[in-house]
């Protein structure tokens, strides 16, 4: 294989009836290891991955997969990847063990081949005691894991899981990231789309925020951390109200919402002077704010400073 | 070529576990088979046993129902995540409706054959020779495919499973006016121009003819000309339809 990276996508768009839905995406994925697409509900994740993934033609730009073209080398960038979709692709009425079989037959494997990379699968993914068991009766984190082995049947090279945890409990969140984590061990280039920032920190080496149908910032984890304020001032408020003052009173600044545990957070330099001119300009009678730490940024306030006003909802965060 | 025989087998597996596909497919016709010969039959003057002339109105009338399942398991197929799935293991359109249309014709082999043998338990004496039971059997398959390929076609051009079954409302209603339970003349005029000239009832009356062992004319080759017209028509419908939806 050539040294091409594993996807680049240059100056992708896409819109549905007038809206634009993805305004010029460019993205280069190299070959090996996590790359995660992270964004908010709507920022376009799913539409991105379904033309790297051939199921969607862009409007405009290019772009190529395993080094091909995903328009006109269609075929060939099937053969080297796998999708994942945002909600499961299986047969409820098939058993486990029949759906895995019946991917690895269409993705090329003879009969008795199939047959026994299915049992692998299986195991491997924890489902062996339910491989004759119908879809139907899976939980949430099985019916994943099991949609999780069928994207792996054809030994893909590049594989796109769109939301691979949203949805699933710790437990079957941890066991989703160890098999992201072995893949990515044994060579293969996993592109993930997630709306958890933990999650992209964790897994990923290589980061793009997509907001608004455009990447609006892209590096590691660290990379990102830096472009927002290093440290960031949290302050406890004394009740609802003064929870609701404060936040009116800092507006735009404001990086971390928690009206559950009256918490704000605003950017800093974090050192005593900054501090006490914040605490002044909001707190002037020394009554709003009960308590205030000093933290290191994480890529929770990378991803509501550069999402802007889209992210600062509550059911974005983590 | 093969991944087409895989998604045969899922096709007949998945309508093996629907039972309640199952259940309009093959206790359906033969209830209303009952209704007819008991409860109408004798209100009907065909100059034989009534029963004697209503069952390839019921295998027809199999067909349909077998019908609407395809439509909204074609339509379920289009809707959820898993043909995204297919595509992403560059299944094609034609493989995918290829499993469809066979599970129908498994389907609709078992419902005729269980129809028969009711029939031949309330009275049914069929008369054909071995030439005309394969003829019989030959234009039955053709109707069957001829319509699981319409249905397929439906199912993809319907936008949810819900009007994807009202299909088999209309292909439900087709065969009753024709001369499948009551002869055409029997009809309204304003009617009977419309039973003359249905793809149905050369189908019946091909099917009744053969049967009984009586001479049938052209009707078989007038029934298979439909056939071949519907499944040309469909397929290509299907083909178009399929793309429109992948693109
Ligand atoms: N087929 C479609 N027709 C019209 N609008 C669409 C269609 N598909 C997606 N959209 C719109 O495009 C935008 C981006 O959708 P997309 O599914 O790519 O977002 P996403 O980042 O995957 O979001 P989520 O986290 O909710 O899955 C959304 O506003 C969505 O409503
Ligand atoms: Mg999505």
């Amino acid at each position: 294989m050539t040294h091409e990276p594993a996807v680049e996508a240059c100056g992708l768009e896409k819109s549905y009836g007038g809206v634009r839905v993805l305004g010029g995406v460019d993205l280069t994925v190299r070959r090996g290891g996590v790359f995660a697409l992270l964004g908010p509900n709507g920022a376009g994740k799913t539409t991105t991955v379904r033309i790297l993934a051939t199921l969607l033609k862009a409007d405009a730009g290019r772009a190529r997969v395993a080094g091909h073209d995903v328009v006109s080398q269609r075929s060939l960038v099937r053969r080297a990847i796998s999708l994942t979709g945002q909600y499961a692709a299986l047969d409820e009425e098939q058993t486990g063990e029949e759906n895995l079989r019946m991917m690895a037959r269409l993705s090329g494997l003879p009969r008795a081949r199939a047959g026994r990379r299915a049992g692998e699968l299986l195991e491997r993914l924890g489902l062996t005691d339910a491989a004759r068991r119908r879809v139907a009766t899976y939980s949430g984190g099985m019916r994943r894991r099991l949609d999780l082995a069928a994207s792996l049947v054809g030994e893909p090279s590049v594989i796109f899981l769109d939301e691979p945890t949203t949805g699933l409990d710790p437990r079957s969140r941890l066991a989703v990231w160890d098999v992201v984590t072995e893949l990515a061990g044994a060579g293969v280039t996993v592109f993930l789309t997630t709306q958890y920032l933990e999650e992209a920190d964790r897994l990923a080496g290589h980061i793009a925020l997509i907001d608004g149908g455009r990447i609006v910032a892209e590096g590691t984890a660290a990379d990102l951390k830096r472009r927002v304020a290093g440290e960031r001032l949290d302050l406890t408020l004394a009740g609802p109200e003064a929870y609701e003052r404060v936040a009116g009173l800092l507006a735009d600044r404001i990086v971390r919402r928690d009206p559950e545990t009256l918490v704000l957070g605003v950017p800093t330099s974090g050192g005593a002077g900054d501090v006490r001119d914040l605490l002044d300009a909001v707190d002037p009678g020394r009554r709003l704010v009960e308590r205030f730490a000093v933290r290191t940024a994480t890529l929770d306030d990378v991803f509501l400073t550069l999402t802007g006003n889209s992210a600062r909802k509550e059911d974005q965060r983590v | 070529m093969s991944d087409a025989v895989t998604m045969i087998g899922r096709s007949v597996r998945l309508s093996s576990r629907n039972v309640e596909a199952l259940l309009t497919s093959l206790a359906l016709p033969m209830m209303l088979m009952l209704l007819f010969v008991h409860l109408f039959g004798g209100a009907i003057s065909t100059g034989d046993a009534y029963v004697q002339y209503v069952v390839p109105g019921v295998l027809v009338l199999c067909a349909g129902f077998g019908a609407g399942s395809t439509a909204v398991s074609v339509s379920q197929d289009m809707t959820g995540g898993i043909i995204d799935r297919f595509r992403s293991l560059d299944v094609g359109g034609p493989a995918i409706l290829a499993g469809h249309v066979t599970a129908a014709l498994a389907r609709n082999v078992a419902a005729s054959v269980l129809v028969l043998a009711v029939a031949a338990a309330i009275g049914f004496r069929p008369q054909a020779t071995a030439a005309g039971w394969f003829a019989a059997a030959g234009v039955l398959l053709a109707f069957v495919f001829a319509v699981a390929w319409l249905a397929a076609a439906v199912g993809l051009l319907a936008r949810s499973a819900e009007a994807a079954s009202g299909f088999a409302f209309v292909v439900g209603f087709l065969p009753y006016p024709s001369s499948g339970f009551a002869p055409i003349d029997t009809m309204p005029s304003w009617l009977q121009g419309f039973a003359e000239n249905q793809p149905i009832t050369p189908v019946i009356e091909s099917l009744r003819g053969l049967l009984l062992g009586r001479p049938v004319g052209e009707s078989p080759w007038l029934a298979l000309a439909w056939c071949a017209a519907i499944v040309a028509v469909s397929m290509a419908a299907s083909i178009a339809l399929f793309r429109r939806r992948t693109s």
